[in-house]
């Protein structure tokens, strides 16, 4: 039953999927034939399918990270066919639909692969190194309550706007797991940039990109070479611009703020 | 068991300061000797363990997904309401809260909406001190528009990602307090039991999603911000890990559920393509500012969109309501796309279906106009069903998405347990039957931004800071009785899958007790639902241990819970003989087919206490009082 | 850690000084180019000579001498320490891996751009820095004095195909590296703006195609004109 394509028929595929146990056991890929994938199913859908073929069958399912399944929580991840998220630019895996794909293909699943994400299980991976760096000073110190009326703070348009496209970022770590050096410079530099353009991120602005970027460098992520595949297969599209900002800021701050 | 309110004596505009004074307060060298619990980590409870945490409590903040961040609240798209009045357009926070008041079908307490609407203007400055990048004009000050029929501009936006925005917001306040070692935060991590010692709440139990470790926490309260409970239909526009089990099983160890049926069902959602569908997205209802919905005026016209002539279209919502139009409120317009597709003029191959036709907007204010208002919802579509909104008008049908029911809360948010409270969507307090458009994320911001402070110190004030050990034999047993149930689950090794069940019950839960519902559905639904859960506590399959990361297992405790409550839902349904809001009876209607309320029953909020497994439910009466409005029929003529 | 050591023992850090002794190295690029450029003279390498006995001799070219070096010395230890720990950070490699497909082959392969780019250094090192400063070449007079006859070495070395072709392999190296580096220190610099970065960019693909020519045409020129035809 097609939603919108009467003509599209029903693909069989085969998967090559990452099983691992646990964080401490070794993985491989294991093969799976999967039959009568309607094209119009999102590729999340299809590893449901897949998952009850295989609880059916007495296999264990497939663990994989999702959650709102709409682009913008930033659970999902999977590395498709050699590529973060899929073949489909600015899409995140649950936004990826099967109509992507052909009848016969065979798609190769892994999870996202660097050191500070360990696998926990088949395709789940702990990114919880990326919230320490948020933790490291991703944010304004404000109490609740005692601010200023919200247009006491003019912002000029074109400067909000930018700010914004920093802002959009969904923490999924698809910038780490592009990047050949496993960088996580994207993701800092989304948020620093964000706020070094916003007046009320001022105060703080010097302390917290040295902050930040020390816990960044702290939890073992590489160093950028500028090679651009993280914004490249960033579902949201965070510029690499970002990441000159990063630095600008990061150098001046080193250069000028008080810490010692 | 008589329902206290709590509701402060005076004038309505002068409850919540009132209040705010006579409540008593925690010493500031106390503060630190008191620890509080928040589970779920969205805008209510993120915000509420942020500013707990800043107060001085210790915070122990517990959330299913990987990171805080992750928590359904970041998918609201619209925007959010406040009495700002910026754009001088007669807004005001009396007429805030009139228009939730109205809006909720005159099913809410007028103290609370009054409250909400206060505080709404102090959220915005929140969120502006923290860095939320809210849309903005070209003079730097923030931009406003109207939403889901409002008549004044006061619903501020962030692109089509308000909720990502806001919510960012509160996580980076979590984050700092995290960072400074006051909040404990425990991702991945899933409350499974309450824990109470001498009637009051002061602890919970834990399931590690990774490790299966069941532990147990001990805290002075409790906050539940665990959001709504709409997976029980299975398809919905919630998180596929958004579930009821906290509130459930608060609920089971005494914690009144109040108005279970009333249910949101959003009007611009894209159709089910399928029977492998896991969820259903929703598009931003502002849609309907541009777009015209319509459908077919022949029964059984297959010929595409574009061949249908003008005149043979049938623009249900501008022929039904010219004032209104296709800007009716949510449930309104969801029950006519309903019964236009029951009458055999839906549209697509599922026959689910009416159109949003953009084609005269773009007539009217070119490509490139449309394209800036609606880009990303227009490229979401297409990305989703293949097609171009562009050059076909879009497909949508309702879907679930907002559940107004809740644990019933008195006017500190406090459950009918002591000491555990909740706020945000899984609580019943401020919409009725039915939420206006931008509210939501309101909600969830006002209880844990400024009234949870306020009110559970009230509460601390007046309890010893002693702590309770979690070898209390109270947490041994909830301990031995989460391990048993999950026991009990792994050993059924049946033949049917855990999502087969909950399929079955979204089945039975959206064609009975939806969008429309009456006596004898809402009766067979209670049997089917009784047969379904013997069913799958004889025959569902979980392979594996708990002592890994097992997600059948996860869903299975979840879809145990949903099989209860849906038949809660369902009772609630039966009992109220009225139709309001989010809940329509087909035999209470106007000759219009409108939603026709008995205030001179009905006015009343209906709270559930659980009796035991498959004991008639008792029902607890809060009548609603109104001194401030007066009761109308809601007319968008 | 003193402040100074954190800044530039930090990812940033130290990729701040790759990029800061790259743009240097461009530098000394023009400079080499435009000076050999008298290889092209046709006065029998008269002026060549010259010019080789100034860079030779000169106190201020000798004391930049020491900071060329310096500038190698860091731009290659900082890229190797960086690249060896961009190597480590995934222990466990892609079965399956696309990353053509979203970027630059260049960009991805700086570290084997530059290790090319060592070898061809060396070797070019050796046959005319080192045989300049420290071997016995001919003596030549020109205009009354006796001149190191450099001149001959280069004409007789690209006469050899195979040495040819070692240069002009390595300035392709070289033209890929730079295409990459140019425009990549300054980002890494943060320098971008609107209004400049397509400018740098499209000066740094100009810079990486013109430069490595220029050198490569030396080799080809010698061996086409004597050898060839």
């Amino acid at each position: 039953m097609a939603g919108n394509n009467p003509n599209s028929k029903p693909m069989n595929l085969t998967l090559k999927v990452w099983r691992q146990k646990n964080s401490k056991a070794a993985g491989n890929l294991e093969t799976y034939q999967i039959k009568d994938i309607s094209p119009e199913m999102s590729f999340l859908e299809m590893m449901d399918v897949l998952n009850e073929d295989l609880l059916l069958k007495g296999i264990d399912p497939v663990a994989f990270d999702h959650d709102c399944r709409e682009g913008i929580c930033g659970m999902c991840s999977l590395y498709i066919n050699g590529r973060a998220h899929g073949p489909e630019r600015g899409t995140t895996t649950c936004q990826l639909h099967m109509r992507k794909f052909s009848d016969g293909d065979t798609i190769t699943i892994e999870p996202w692969r660097a050191g500070p994400f360990p696998v926990l299980k088949d395709l789940c991976t702990d990114r919880s190194a990326l919230d320490r760096i948020q933790q490291a000073g991703g944010y304004i110190s404000v109490n609740t309550g005692g601010v200023p009326d919200a247009n006491e703070i003019p912002i000029p348009k074109t400067i909000a706007d930018k700010a914004f496209d920093a802002a959009t970022c969904i923490q999924c770590g698809a910038c780490v797991a592009a990047c050949k050096n496993g960088s996580a410079m994207l993701f800092t530099s989304a948020k620093v940039s964000q706020l070094a353009m916003l007046p009320q991120g001022q105060v703080e602005r010097k302390t917290r990109v040295e902050n930040m970027v020390a816990q960044m460098d702290k939890e073992g992520f590489g160093a950028c070479t500028n090679i651009g595949s993280c914004a490249a297969e960033c579902p949201v599209g965070i510029s690499l611009e970002n990441i000159a900002m990063l630095n600008r800021e990061y150098i001046g701050a080193s250069f000028t703020s008080e810490n010692v | 068991m008589i329902l206290d309110s709590k509701i402060p004596e005076g004038p309505l505009a002068e409850k919540w300061d009132k209040h705010k004074f006579n409540v008593k307060l925690v010493n500031p060298a106390n503060k630190r000797k008191y620890d509080i619990i928040v589970v779920g980590t969205g805008l209510a409870g993120a915000s509420a363990a942020a500013t707990l945490a800043e107060l001085g409590y210790n915070v122990k903040a517990f959330c299913y997904q990987d990171s805080p961040r992750r928590a359904h609240s970041i998918a609201a798209q619209g925007g959010i309401n406040a009495a700002k009045n910026y754009q001088n357009d007669g807004d005001s926070v009396y007429r805030l809260f009139y228009d939730t008041i109205k809006g909720g079908d005159y099913r809410a307490r007028e103290a609370n909406v009054y409250r909400l609407a206060q505080v709404s203007v102090n959220i915005i400055d929140q969120c502006v001190a923290q860095g939320v990048p809210f849309a903005r004009e070209y003079g730097g000050l923030l931009a406003n528009r109207s939403f889901g029929g409002a008549q004044v501009s006061r619903t501020f936006y962030a692109r089509g990602q308000t909720g990502q925005q806001l919510l960012l917001g509160a996580y980076s306040a979590l984050n700092r307090q995290i960072a400074y070692g006051k909040v404990k935060m425990y991702p991945r991590t899933e409350m499974l039991d309450l824990v109470m010692v001498d009637g009051k709440a002061r602890g919970i139990v834990t399931r590690h999603l990774i490790t299966g470790k069941i532990e147990s926490h001990s805290a002075h309260a409790v906050i539940l911000a665990t959001g709504g409970y709409g997976n029980v239909f299975f398809l919905s526009t919630n998180a596929m890990g958004s579930n009821t089990t906290a509130i459930w099983r608060a609920h089971k160890k005494g914690a009144l559920f109040a108005n279970p049926c009333f249910t949101q069902i959003h009007p611009t959602c894209i159709p089910v393509s399928g029977g492998y569908q896991s969820k259903l997205t929703l598009m931003s209802e502002s849609l309907r500012n541009d777009g015209r919905v319509w459908v077919p005026k022949a029964v059984g016209d297959n010929r595409p969109a574009d061949q249908i002539p003008e005149d043979e279209r049938d623009y249900f919502l501008e022929r039904k309501y010219p004032s209104f139009g296709n800007l009716v409120p949510r449930d309104v317009a969801s029950r006519n796309a309903k019964l236009a597709c029951d009458e055999g003029r839906g549209v697509g191959t599922t026959k689910l279906a009416v159109y949003l036709d953009f084609a005269d907007a773009i007539k009217r204010e070119g490509l490139e106009k449309i394209s800036q208002k609606y880009g990303n919802l227009f490229d979401m579509y297409s990305k989703i069903t293949g097609e171009n909104p562009y050059e076909q008008p879009m497909r949508i049908y309702p879907a679930v998405h907002y559940t107004m029911g809740g644990l019933w809360v008195d006017y500190n948010l406090m459950t009918t347990v002591p000491g555990l409270y909740a706020t945000g969507e899984c609580n019943f307090s401020d919409h009725g039957a039915n939420r206006l458009g931008a509210s939501a994320l309101m909600q969830g911001l006002a209880d844990g931004y400024f009234v949870i402070p306020y009110t559970i110190g009230d509460y601390l004030a007046q309890n010893p800071t002693a702590r309770v050990e979690t070898s209390h034999p109270a947490f041994k047993e909830a301990e031995a009785n989460v391990q048993a149930d999950v026991n009990r689950l792994l050993s059924i090794n049946g033949t049917r899958t855990v999502d087969d069940f909950h399929k079955a019950l979204g089945h039975i839960m959206w064609d009975y007790c939806g969008m429309a519902r009456n006596a004898e559905g809402l009766q067979f639904a209670k049997q089917e639902i009784r047969k379904l859960r013997d069913e799958f506590w004889r025959d569902v399959k979980i392979l594996g241990t708990n002592e890994e990361l097992n997600v059948t297992l996860e869903k299975a405790g979840r879809v145990a819970d949903f099989l209860e409550l849906g038949e809660l839902m369902v009772e609630d349904a039966l009992n109220r003989n009225e139709s309001c809001g989010g809940h329509f009876r087909e035999e209470y209607q106007t000759p219009e087919n409108e939603a026709l309320r008995d205030d001179e029953n009905y006015t009343y909020v209906a709270a559930w206490e659980y009796t035991g497994p498959n004991q008639q439910p008792v029902l607890h009466k809060e009548e609603l009082k109104f001194e401030n409005v007066k009761l109308t029929q809601r007319s968008y003529k | 850690m003193s402040w100074f050591s954190k800044t530039f023992s930090s990812s940033i850090g130290r990729k701040l000084l790759v990029a800061v002794t790259g743009l240097f190295l461009c530098s000394f690029l023009v400079v080499h180019l435009v000076g050999n450029l008298q290889l092209f003279k046709g006065d029998g390498g008269a002026s060549f000579n010259i010019y080789s006995h100034f860079m030779a001799t000169n106190p201020l070219i000798r004391t930049m001498e020491i900071v060329l070096v310096l500038g190698f010395v860091f731009h290659i230890y900082e890229a190797l320490v960086l690249t060896r720990r961009n190597k480590s950070v995934r222990p466990v490699q892609y079965a399956y891996n696309r990353p053509q497909d979203n970027s630059n082959w260049s960009s991805r392969n700086m570290g084997l751009l530059g290790t090319v780019i060592l070898v061809f250094l060396i070797i070019h090192l050796y046959n005319f820095f080192w045989r300049a400063r420290f071997g016995e070449p001919n003596m030549i007079p020109i205009e009354g004095t006796d001149y190191d006859d450099l001149y001959s070495v280069v004409v007789q070395s690209f006469h050899l195909w195979w040495y040819v072709l070692i240069y002009v392999l390595g300035q392709i190296a070289l033209g890929y590296h730079l295409y990459h580096g140019f425009s990549s220190a300054f980002h890494t610099l943060g320098l971008n703006h609107k209004k400049y970065t397509p400018a740098i960019q499209k000066f740094g693909a100009f810079f990486s195609i013109v430069v490595p020519a220029g050198f490569a045409a030396m080799p080809l020129y010698f061996f086409i004109k004597d050898v060839v035809l």
